[in-house]
């Protein structure tokens, strides 16, 4: 195959939003050029859960996206295995279905609050009595008050997945371009997007798509547009691999808050879940350290901490590893999906937090409806580039 | 903390040990294994006497640890920390199936990192019987426990440290049927008047290692290499061919042997977990140093396998070099180590000359089957890794751990993360050893609450010596 001299789209970023929006654009009929500073999949993407939840969220604007985002996933791997073959489209789907998990009287009451207030948003949320709970997860602590169990929850293995999409925008013609870095965008006269600025040279392009993830705050001020996004750290641990002792993701109730905090300090709310090889992850720890990425040894006592409080038989068991990455942190905690209103044919598609990987399908499709002048299946206007919290200025230099 | 922190008790860390020590500076000696010595000096761990010199040019002296060194034996050094004015070092002691073992936290303005290298296995097909065995394996139940990997054994690989091993197994009653050494022969390389082995008291020793072999009739082939190992059960004969200049077999030479066991060692790959942990840059996959043995870290000193494999002299000149450099920074009054300076140039121009003339060649990659396991752990086959490159584009090392499953398992790539990687066509050779807990440890070990320990001392640079008496 040879290589895209001008395309009509370039998505700067080769992790899971990138790909979802390379993908979508390019099953809309665009020439899509991938590209990438290191190699695909190998940052955030490579370094997450592979979560694809509707449990931990509230109703709103979120919310609505992971739930178009959990029913397209389905659909698009099955589209993917029809194009592209069973081997090339694996990505270890398991709709394995989540609990949340509340350790303390004082958060019986909240729980029940958030699952009533999820139902009422389309949501399966289905209490749970400290039996109902154990009789679930037979090894989760007897400390357990009350749950609330979310069918609809799931995971996947998030490179693979990642890989897949970037497997079909290659098969429709489009390139993935590794070890490239987006120096900037070049616009027109008119002030519109005509290319990308690379290493010494510059690619001729319609449009571009800024998906670096937590590095997306540093090309939307290289392209003279900037964004206010954040990196916002993350640590997992893994064990050895073990029999079955966690079936499904469970995770404390003040996940929630936790994921919803802007806090800069430290914040750990235990998620533990099986993976298909029979390790074991324990997340979640968040913490706004810039992009610093030195080991932090409290950071792994308190996920082992919290762990051993939701799974006390796991106390034993061997830590092999721990792995960490940043998120790409908004101020107001909502993705950013469309053109930015400042500069014409660049467009961004980045902010998803920890939840990219789930989020991605429905980006993906947005973003490709927005710019194909289709009628979005969701509203787009919560995601809008010029909102407050994420607009850093408003007049633009170049 | 106004001490000096020294991981690893081989060669290297026992002589930054003893020369800060001599400078009069708290010394904390921690070390996995239950005696100091590291791998070169391995000890009899039943025998109650400690019988060693930090370096074979000390050889006839017994090496007693100084007063003031603290040894901490069967500690597992599991994580270093950046804090405020220095690193902190994490630790467990007690044997790894102990569930009583105990955490213990060092922190330390100059910490001395001499974790040293494992040595590498290339795999091949039946690489994976029982009765295969890396060369330090081998040597290391030769020399600590006086066992024999087998009756027959095949030494194959590359470099000098080939006699050593081969030597060893013959002196426990094994009967070494052949060493293959896939380059040129390390006889040949030893005569050659290049100057790379001008001042380097080792020659001696492989000359020695070498009378051994021909004493006992062990044949030395260069340019060969043990290209499958065959059996039912466990390993009953080896396949044995000639290589080209870059380990391709050559066609028609290959032979069998009978063998019960095969001992290989392709070079050795450092042991890098608390390096990259503490931030160490590297260079071509050493820890890079200036001449006092600095990383590019402040207060963090390398010395040993870690900056370049050299053998144990040079590990004791650089560890001596690392030692006095860490006292110094600690505020004690050091002259420059010139007679370790020097001897660590000499060592280095030897390290250089061995790295030229012991490659790693990659015609290695023809040995194996598509469905030759390259990592044991997950069962991952040469057929995956090539799979992800052409089928994924994968890329990089995250990406092919997740996509192949090469590296995930127990070992966490040490043993085959470096020949994923080539296999792959990455060409980090560090790309594996990224590994923030440098050792697997119990949740509930990691639980625990770090024991409350004084922070890093800033100050005590500014007292003589540093030192609280």
């Amino acid at each position: 195959m040879g290589r895209i001299e001008s395309a009509d789209v370039v998505v700067v970023g080769a992790g899971i939003i990138g790909a979802a929006c390379a993908e979508a654009l390019s099953a809309a009929g665009l020439r899509v050029l991938v590209l990438d500073r290191g190699a695909p999949a190998a940052a955030t993407t490579a370094s997450g859960e592979g979560n694809v939840l509707v449990s931990d969220k509230g109703p709103g604007p979120e919310l609505d996206l992971a739930v178009a985002s959990r029913r397209r996933w389905p659909d698009l791997i099955d589209s993917l295995r029809e194009e592209l073959g069973d081997e090339l489209a694996r990505v270890e789907w398991e709709p394995k279905g989540g609990l949340m998990v509340a350790t303390e009287p004082e958060a019986v009451g909240p729980l029940a609050a958030l699952t009533r207030a999820q139902r009422a948003a389309g949501i399966e949320a289905v209490d749970l009595d400290a039996a109902a709970a154990r009789d679930m997860e037979p090894h989760l602590t007897e400390r357990v008050e009350a749950a609330a169990h979310y069918p609809e929850d799931a995971q996947l293995q998030p490179v693979l997945a990642a890989m897949a999409l970037l497997a079909a925008v290659r098969a429709r013609g489009g390139e993935v371009r590794g070890g490239v870095e987006a120096h900037g965008v070049v616009y027109d006269p008119g002030g519109a997007v005509c290319g990308v600025r690379v290493d010494g040279d510059a690619i001729p392009c319609g449009a571009v798509v800024n998906a670096c993830g937590p590095w997306a705050g540093h090309l939307s001020v290289a392209a003279g547009a900037p964004v206010e996004v954040l990196p916002r750290r993350g640590m997992v641990l893994v064990t050895a691999p073990l029999p079955p002792v966690v079936r499904r993701k469970v995770y404390a109730a003040d996940y929630v808050a936790a994921v919803a905090s802007g806090a800069v300090d430290l914040q750990v709310s235990p998620v533990v879940e099986s993976t298909a090889t029979g390790t074991v992850l324990i997340g979640s720890s968040r913490r706004r350290v810039g992009f610093d990425d030195a080991l932090e040894v409290e950071v792994l006592q308190r996920l082992a901490r919290s762990a051993i409080a939701l799974f006390p038989v796991l106390s034993g068991v061997p830590v092999m590893r721990a792995y960490g990455g940043f998120r790409p942190y908004t101020p107001d905690h909502l993705p950013v999906i469309g053109e930015d209103p400042r500069t014409p044919g660049l467009w961004h598609a980045t902010g998803h937090e920890g939840a990219g990987i789930g989020l991605a399908p429905a980006t993906g499709r947005l973003l490709a409806d927005l710019m194909c002048g289709r009628e979005p299946e969701l509203d787009a206007m919560p995601f809008r580039v010029d909102r407050p919290a994420v607009i850093v200025g408003s007049a633009v230099e170049r | 903390m106004s001490r000096v922190v020294v991981v690893g008790g081989g060669p290297a860390g026992m002589a930054a040990a003893e020369a800060a020590a001599s400078r009069g500076v708290e010394v904390v000696l921690i070390d996995a294994a239950p005696k100091l010595g590291g791998q070169y000096h391995r000890q009899d761990g039943l025998s109650s006497e400690d019988r060693l010199a930090p370096s074979a040019a000390h050889a006839d002296r017994r090496w007693t640890s100084p007063e003031n060194v603290e040894h901490v034996p069967d500690a597992s050094a599991w994580a270093v920390e950046a804090v405020d004015g220095g690193h902190r070092v994490h630790v467990r002691v007690g044997l790894a199936d102990d569930p009583s073992r105990e955490g213990r936290v060092f922190a330390t303005r100059a910490l001395v990192l001499a974790t040293g290298a494992y040595d590498r296995a290339l795999p091949f097909p039946g690489w994976d019987l029982p009765g295969v065995f890396t060369a330090g394996a081998a040597q290391a139940l030769a020399k600590g426990q006086g066992v024999a990997v087998g009756d027959r054994v095949v030494v194959g690989g590359t470099g000098p440290f080939l006699l050593p091993v081969a030597s060893s197994l013959v002196g426990v009653g094994a009967r070494v049927v052949e060493v293959a050494e896939a380059n040129a022969a390390v006889t040949g390389w030893l005569s050659r008047p290049t100057g790379a082995m001008a001042g380097w008291s080792k020659a001696g020793e492989l000359a020695r290692y070498a009378g051994v072999l021909a004493r006992h009739g062990v044949p030395y082939r260069s340019r060969t290499a043990v290209l499958a190992a065959h059996g039912a059960e466990s390993v009953e004969s080896v396949t044995v061919a000639r290589l080209d200049r870059d380990w391709s077999p050559v066609p028609g030479t290959e032979r069998r042997v009978e063998a019960d066991a095969v001992a290989v060692g392709f070079g050795f790959t450092p042991q890098l977990e608390l390096a990259l942990a503490a931030r160490c840059r590297l260079e071509d996959g050493f820890v890079a140093v200036d001449a006092a043995q600095g990383t590019s870290v402040d207060g963090v000193f390398a010395a040993g396998e870690l900056t370049g494999i050299g053998g144990a002299d040079l590990a004791a000149a650089e560890g001596a070099v690392a030692g006095f450099a860490a006292a110094k920074r600690l505020g004690a009054v050091v002259e420059a180590p010139l007679r370790a300076m020097s001897r660590v140039r000499a060592g280095r121009r030897f390290a250089r000359a061995l790295a030229a003339a012991y490659p790693v060649r990659s015609g290695w990659q023809d040995w194996l089957r598509d469905d030759t396991v390259v990592c044991r752990c997950e069962e991952v086959a040469k057929r995956a890794l090539y799979r992800a490159v052409d089928e994924r584009d994968v890329g990089a090392a995250g990406p092919l751990k997740l996509v192949s499953g090469a590296g995930l398992g127990l070992c966490q790539g040490r043993i085959c993360g470096r020949n994923a990687a080539e296999l792959a066509g990455l060409d980090d050779p560090a790309a594996f050893a990224k590994r923030p807990i440098a050792v697997p440890l119990r949740l509930s070990e990691l639980a625990e609450e770090s024991r409350a320990e004084a922070p890093v001392d800033a100050e005590a640079a500014a007292r003589p010596f540093g030192i609280d008496r």
